[in-house]
């Protein structure tokens, strides 16, 4: 009958976007798992998620922002400077410092490894080393950029629940 | 609330400690200012020493730019700052005769025994390692709110 139609239909619509909700859920949650698994992320991007909270419930993703505001300016000063020649270790490891540490206040454990490498070549006054090792850096600068930007994008559809979850 | 005569201390209210967080780096700096906020504090910035004596009313103009009514009751500051560092104003806080009874923490991401020794030979409160927690924070504020009581 009609009304009963209706409310089948209803049922089966709220079923399915339920299911879907926690489809969502699933797939951010695996793929937050692999981020740590593949250690794009440690640790302190779970203390990030834990300082989200209603009144700032996008704490994370607005940090972020400005960790690659901060990073775009921080790479184009290290390429200008790594034009110079000679080279000045200096200048250098203290660009680096800043990098690493914004970096490591997120929780980027490739970014942060790739930088602390970097400065190791500047101690040593390795041109070569800091070159290549700069290169490195961008890589994996730009591959968690990828990743994280899909998590968010992610995240934002599954809904606010399964943030600050500990990866196992 | 009375405060003691020789103090300048006298808290807004008993539980909102007025915290000055001093960093260069933005992301750094937001990060402080959140694990304070959570930590029922007000929060007050600077990019850099200069600026924090400024706003702790340490410049030779000598006047206190928050006004007598918010003082601060803890400086958190990185040590590794462009221009003066972080044992810098440190060393300036406590040689001045109305900062220098301010609990000041260091934060620094690098763990070097003599700076750290430095720091707390100086009247430092505390040495925290970056990247700064949650629970570092929390432990800070209980430390800082006891003693006010």
């Amino acid at each position: 009958m009609h009304s009963n139609s209706f409310h089948c239909s209803l049922s089966l619509s709220l079923y399915s976007s339920t299911m879907d909700r926690a489809h969502s859920r699933r797939h951010v949650a695996s793929m937050k798992q692999s981020l740590f698994d593949q250690g794009y992320l440690d640790e302190q991007f779970i203390q990030l998620e834990e300082l989200q909270d209603e009144a700032n419930p996008n704490f994370v993703e607005e940090i972020v922002t400005l960790y690659y505001r901060d990073s775009s300016r921080l790479i184009s000063n290290l390429e200008n400077t790594l034009e110079r020649k000679p080279l000045d270790f200096n200048k250098l490891d203290t660009i680096m410092h800043q990098f690493k540490g914004s970096s490591s206040s997120i929780g980027a454990k490739k970014v942060k490894a790739e930088c602390t490498l970097f400065r190791e070549y500047c101690s040593a006054g390795n041109a070569e080393g800091c070159r290549r090792s700069f290169q490195q850096m961008k890589k994996e600068y730009a591959a968690l950029r990828k990743k994280l930007e899909t998590y968010f994008h992610l995240a934002r559809q599954a809904g606010p629940l399964e943030t600050a979850f500990r990866p196992k | 609330m009375a405060a003691p005569s020789s103090s300048n201390w006298v808290m807004e209210s008993p539980h909102v400690p007025h915290v000055l967080a001093v960093d260069d780096n933005l992301i750094d700096r937001k990060l402080v200012e959140k694990l304070l906020r959570n930590s029922s504090c007000k929060v007050t910035t600077a990019e850099n020493g200069p600026r924090a004596l400024e706003l702790l009313g340490l410049t030779s103009g000598g006047q206190n730019t928050m006004n007598g009514r918010s003082k601060v009751n803890l400086v958190i500051t990185d040590y590794c700052m462009p221009g003066m560092t972080g044992y810098e104003l440190l060393k300036k806080i406590k040689e001045s005769s109305v900062m220098k009874e301010v609990p000041v923490v260091i934060m620094s991401s690098e763990n070097i025994p003599t700076r750290i020794n430095k720091c707390l030979e100086e009247g430092a409160q505390m040495f925290i390692q970056k990247p700064l927690k949650q629970s570092d924070v929390k432990k800070l504020t209980c430390q800082l709110m006891n003693c006010e009581i």
